[in-house]
């Protein structure tokens, strides 16, 4: 606005109403999405494409090096894999690691959540999970299987150890994180229901901060599983029979190749069974009905 | 008449990591049954400060607060509280879920008389075709009708609005006013409203308790109860609109001069 003299305004224009026609003249509003839109929106049919390509590329490669003894063709791999689930009862073998795994789990996820609660409800057990949470949790768990050998022996009791101690630290702290995000409000209501201690835990707090819960679930069955692995690799036989990590520790001695490759193949399956299958399900059910998340 | 709801001489104080800030100074106000109370000031008078403390989760250090009698010391269903902020109700309960929510925690009712009890408030704030609906499918206005319907539901002393309409749009803030006041003409239920707006406090008030701010003391008391959406251009509705905005900017000269 330099000279000022001359300021701007607006046109002076007629004004005018309109009756408006009829929707029906305008045509489609909502169009159906095509058989291929709707294929290709599945989260599972994309996944499964992720995967199929990885494998072609993996058969190239391998056919390419040639070399069975370093890098076993995928194609190789599948037939190792269903002539060790035929006759060297792999499957039997997962399954053991599995039912070890779950005990470790389960145990691990109630410890957790009673700590979290503690740590929620009062000062000093806030300051014990932050505590303790820095110091456990970057440690190894693994680091701790020779000490839990000479506690609890060969046994399964030493890897439930281990895997209580993999699972504890990382789901206190994602649920401790979790409950600290709740909203003020939804908290007041929550008290003004006249909700007071473990009721308000489970009926606000819980499903309020289940995404971190759920991400905190996630999580530590990742590192439960690496641990087991690792620490059936490092000791071997659990019980009476040994699971997978015994599995690929006995093959690789032999040197057969494409059965080690077919355990650790086993040891992907069951971990996107559990990613695509289990946990999918339960966000389906929860936090995405919800709207919680996307 | 015995008061409902008698606040006595009631400081609030609240900490900040650096300062103890007095949000109200010695206020005292009546409220009876079926009014439609509001406490109008602008911001950092403590009108929400008043109602956290008579929801219960805020404790006086001077003065105390009495409903029917018993001094309120801590949060319960018989002060049921409407909040502001669209995330007062559980994301992972449906719309009728929601509502019997307070009924079977409280374990004021249970199982089917409480889902007949939530149908039937849910349907006087107009949702009835929304109650298997989750709270992030419905729009801000129709989020703020449940939370009122699950408040309603469990047919409290008292009804606790902390500025309920204040984040909804111009035109659903109007609506949600003419249905809250539809409500109490049909229920008669005794509420306690905040808002800083003194269009929204003459149209749903029956009684204004004027507020000034920083800290929080009362500067009146005023009838409105002759005011609703239709009388908002008359006469009379501007004489009280600026009688109070004279006595809100009288504190602002003050304040500032």
């Amino acid at each position: 606005m330099a000279d000022g003299s001359a300021k701007p305004t607006p046109p002076k224009r007629p004004e005018f109403e309109r009756v408006l026609p009829p929707m029906a003249a305008i045509g489609d509003v909502a169009r159906p999405l095509s058989p291929f839109e709707r294929l290709i929106n599945q989260t599972g049919v994309r996944r499964i494409l992720i995967v199929l390509a990885l494998a072609a590329l993996w058969q190239a490669y391998g056919a390419w090096l040639s070399n069975p003894l370093i890098f076993p063709s995928f194609g190789a791999v599948l037939d190792a894999l269903w002539e060790s689930i035929l006759t060297r009862g792999l499957l039997w073998r997962a399954w053991a690691s599995i039912v070890v795994l779950a005990k470790g789990y389960v145990i691990g996820v109630v410890l957790a959540l009673a700590i979290t609660a503690l740590a929620v409800s009062t000062r000093v057990g806030s300051d014990l999970l932050s505590t303790l949470t820095a110091m456990f949790n970057p440690l190894p768990a693994i680091a701790l299987l020779p000490i839990a050998l000479l506690w609890f022996g060969l046994g399964e009791t030493s890897l439930v150890f281990v895997l209580v101690h993999s699972v504890l630290w990382p789901l206190a702290l994602n649920t401790h994180s979790g409950f600290t995000a709740v909203s003020d409000t939804l908290r007041m209501a929550g008290r003004n229901y006249g909700l007071t201690g473990l009721r308000y835990v489970a009926g606000i707090l819980i499903p309020a901060a289940f995404p971190s819960i759920l991400a905190g679930l996630k999580i530590a069955w990742a590192f439960a599983w690496r641990t087991l692995i690792a620490a059936e690799l490092v000791f071997g036989v659990s019980s009476r029979s040994g699971g997978l990590g015994w599995f690929i520790f006995e093959n690789r001695n032999e040197l057969n190749i494409p059965e080690v490759f077919a355990g650790l193949v086993m040891v992907i399956l069951i971990g996107l069974a559990m990613e695509g299958v289990v946990f999918r399900a339960i966000e389906a059910r929860t936090v995405r009905l919800w709207g919680m998340q996307r | 008449m015995t008061p409902l709801l008698d606040v006595s001489g009631v400081t609030l104080q609240y900490k900040t990591p650096e300062h103890l800030v007095t949000a109200t100074y010695q206020v005292d106000f009546q409220v009876f049954p079926s009014d439609r109370f509001v406490v109008l000031g602008p911001s950092g008078c403590g009108k929400s400060s008043l109602l956290k403390a008579v929801g219960g989760f805020l404790a006086p250090v001077e003065g105390e607060i009495r409903l029917s009698g018993e001094v309120v010391e801590k949060p319960g269903p018989d002060r049921m509280m409407v909040f502001q902020e669209f995330d007062q109700l559980p994301p992972w309960k449906t719309v009728k879920e929601n509502v019997m929510f307070p009924l079977t925690a409280s374990g004021r009712l249970r199982g089917r008389e409480a889902e007949d009890r939530a149908r039937s408030y849910i349907a006087k704030v107009g949702l009835g075709g929304f109650v298997d609906a989750y709270p992030h499918m419905l729009s801000g206005g129709m989020k703020q009708r449940v939370a009122i319907a699950r408040a309603m539901a469990m047919e409290p002393a008292i009804l606790l609005m902390d500025e309920p309409f204040a984040a909804l749009d111009a035109l659903t803030r109007r609506k949600m006013q003419e249905e809250l006041l539809g409500l109490w003409d049909e229920v008669r239920f005794t509420v306690l409203f905040v808002t800083h707006s003194i269009e929204e406090a003459i149209i749903v008030g029956s009684r204004i308790l004027v507020l000034s701010p920083h800290p929080g003391r009362v500067k009146a008391e005023l009838d409105a109860d002759d005011f609703d959406h239709r009388a908002v251009g008359g006469e009379a509705f501007q004489r009280l609109q600026t009688r109070i905005h004279d006595m809100l900017f009288a504190d602002r000269v003050e304040a500032h001069g």
